[in-house]
C-alpha cells in the first residue's frame, strides 16, 4: 500500500509530473524571453496536456495497435521509476540496495528504447527514418554518458547512490577535481542527446521529419509521451546533482544547484542550431569520448 | 468545457493549397517572436496526427482537393479549420478558373475565414482570438 503510493502520487508519478510541468514551463518562458517575447502562460504545459487527453486516438491502419500502444506506457512507468529511486536517495540515503546506480541508468535507457519501437511500429516511412536516427543517437551518447557516470563511481568506490551522496558530503563533491569538471561537462552534453532537445533533436526535428518518431502519434499516447519527456527534463538534472554535486541538501542551494544546471540546458538548446545525424555521431565518438577516457584517467591517478 | 480545454492550447498544422506564397509569408509572419502567438498557447507541428486548426490558404484545384478531403480525415477530432487569405474564402479572381473545385467551405466545413490578399498578421491573430471566443460562448451558452 505504501509502495504504490510512493509510486503512484509522491514521490512517483503525479509529482514528477507536476514539477515537470513547471520545469516545462521555465524552460518554455526563458526560451521566449531569450528570442525577446511573453512567453506563454504559466499553465500552458498543464492546457497541452489537458487538450490531447479530449483528442481522438488515431492508430494508423498499418501499426501493430500493441507496441504501438505499449511504448509510451513503459516509458512513462520506467521514467517514473527513476524518479521513485532517486528522490528516495535524497531523502534517505540509507534505504535503497547495493547497485542501484546500475539500474537507474538501465531505466534511463528505457525511454528511447520505447520511442524507438512505437515509431517503428506505427508503420510510417519518415517515422521509421526517425527511429533510425534516434537508434543512432541513443548508441553515439550512451558511452560518453556512461563513461562520465564511471568518474563518481572510481572517485568514491561505490555504486550506490546513497553512498555517493554520503561520501561527497564528508569528503567534497566530485565536481571539485579536474576530472569531474571534464566528467560533468560530457555528462550535461549528453543529457542534451537524451533529451532530444536542439542541438540534438534530429529524432523529432519538426521542419525536415515533421514530429519524426511522434508522428503518427496523437491524443492520449501522444500525451504521455509529451508528459515521459517533461519528466525526464524534471529528473535528469536530479540525477546530475546527486552524481556530480552531492545531493540536495540544504534544500536551498540545492534548488539553486538545480536552477544553474537548467539554465544552462535551456542555454545550450537556445544557442546552438541542429546538428545533422552524422556529425553528431562524430561529435560523440571523437570529442566527448576522449573527454571522457581522459576523465576517466585522471580520476583513476586521484586528480 | 471542451471547447475552453482545446481552445487554450491550440496546435496549429499549415495546409498550404496552391497558394501564392505570399498567405505562407504572412503565416511564417505571424509566428516569428514579434507576434508571439505562444501567449495564446498557439504553436505550429509538424504532423497531423498533433493538430487541432488546420491552416488552409490558397486555392483548392483538382490536384489538391483530395489531399485536402484526406488530411481533413486524418486529423484527429475534435478539429477547427480555418481558412486564410481570399483566395481560400472565396477564390477572388480564379473564381471560374478550369481546375478549381471551389473554396474550401465548399470541401470541409469551415470554423473561420480571414480575407485579406494577403491578410495581415494582427488580422490573422484577430480572426484566432475570435473563434476562441465564439467557441467558448458557445459551450457557455450550452452550460447554462
Ligand atoms: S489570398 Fe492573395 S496572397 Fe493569399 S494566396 Fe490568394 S492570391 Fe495569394
Amino acid at each position: 500500500m505504501k509502495l504504490l503510493f510512493e509510486f503512484i502520487v509522491f514521490p512517483g508519478f503525479v509529482f514528477t509530473a507536476v514539477f515537470g510541468m513547471l520545469v516545462s514551463w521555465i524552460d518554455r518562458k526563458v526560451t521566449a524571453r531569450i528570442q525577446w517575447r511573453q512567453g506563454p502562460p504559466f499553465l500552458q504545459p498543464y492546457y497541452d496536456f489537458q487538450k490531447l487527453l479530449i483528442k481522438e486516438t488515431t492508430i494508423p491502419e498499418t501499426a501493430n495497435t500493441f507496441t504501438f500502444l505499449l511504448s509510451p506506457l513503459v516509458a512513462i512507468i520506467s521514467t517514473t521509476i527513476v524518479s521513485l529511486i532517486l528522490w528516495k536517495t535524497i531523502f534517505n540515503p540509507q534505504s535503497l540496495f547495493v547497485g542501484d546506480l546500475i539500474v537507474v541508468i538501465y531505466l534511463l535507457a528505457i525511454t528511447p528504447i520505447a520511442v524507438i519501437l512505437g515509431a517503428s511500429s506505427s508503420g510510417n516511412p519518415i517515422a521509421s527514418l526517425a527511429a533510425s536516427r534516434e537508434m543512432k543517437l541513443f548508441m553515439s551518447y550512451e558511452l560518453p554518458f556512461i563513461l562520465s557516470i564511471i568518474v563518481p563511481i572510481i572517485k568514491l568506490h561505490t555504486i550506490r547512490l546513497g553512498d555517493i551522496i554520503l561520501y561527497q558530503q564528508t569528503s567534497g563533491m566530485v565536481i571539485n577535481s579536474i576530472s569531474g569538471i571534464i566528467a560533468f561537462a560530457v555528462f550535461l552534453i549528453a543529457i542534451q542527446a537524451k533529451l532530444g532537445l536542439v542541438p540534438f533533436d534530429m529524432a523529432e526535428a519538426e521542419t525536415e521529419i515533421a514530429g519524426g518518431v511522434f508522428i503518427e502519434y496523437s491524443g492520449m499516447p501522444l500525451a504521455l509521451h509529451k508528459l515521459n519527456r517533461i519528466m525526464l527534463l524534471f529528473i535528469i538534472p536530479i540525477f546530475a546533482i546527486i552524481l556530480f554535486l552531492g545531493g540536495m541538501y540544504p534544500l536551498y542551494i540545492g534548488l539553486l544547484k538545480y536552477l544553474v544546471i537548467l539554465v544552462i540546458i535551456i542555454l545550450i538548446r537556445n544557442t546552438n542550431p541542429r546538428v545533422r545525424i552524422d556529425q553528431a555521431i562524430k561529435f560523440f565518438w571523437r570529442s566527448c569520448m576522449i573527454l571522457s577516457v581522459l576523465a576517466l584517467i585522471l580520476a583513476m591517478i586521484g586528480k | 468545457m471542451n471547447a475552453k480545454t482545446l481552445t487554450r492550447s491550440l496546435w496549429v498544422f499549415h495546409v498550404a493549397c496552391s497558394p501564392c506564397n505570399n498567405c505562407d509569408i504572412e503565416i511564417l509572419d505571424t509566428l516569428t517572436p514579434r507576434y508571439d502567438l505562444e501567449r495564446f498557447g498557439i504553436q505550429l507541428v509538424g504532423s497531423i496526427r498533433h493538430a487541432d486548426v488546420l491552416l488552409v490558404s490558397g486555392v483548392v484545384n483538382k490536384k489538391i482537393v483530395s489531399r485536402l478531403k484526406r488530411l481533413y480525415a486524418q486529423a484527429p477530432k475534435p478539429i477547427l479549420v480555418v481558412a486564410v487569405g481570399n483566395c481560400a474564402c472565396s477564390e477572388i479572381l480564379f473564381r471560374n478558373s478550369y481546375n478549381t473545385c471551389g473554396p474550401v467551405d465548399k470541401i470541409i466545413p469551415v470554423d473561420a475565414y480571414i480575407p485579406g490578399c494577403p491578410p495581415k498578421p494582427e488580422a490573422m491573430i484577430m480572426g484566432v482570438v475570435k473563434l476562441i471566443r465564439s467557441m467558448t460562448q458557445k459551450s457557455d451558452n450550452k452550460s447554462k
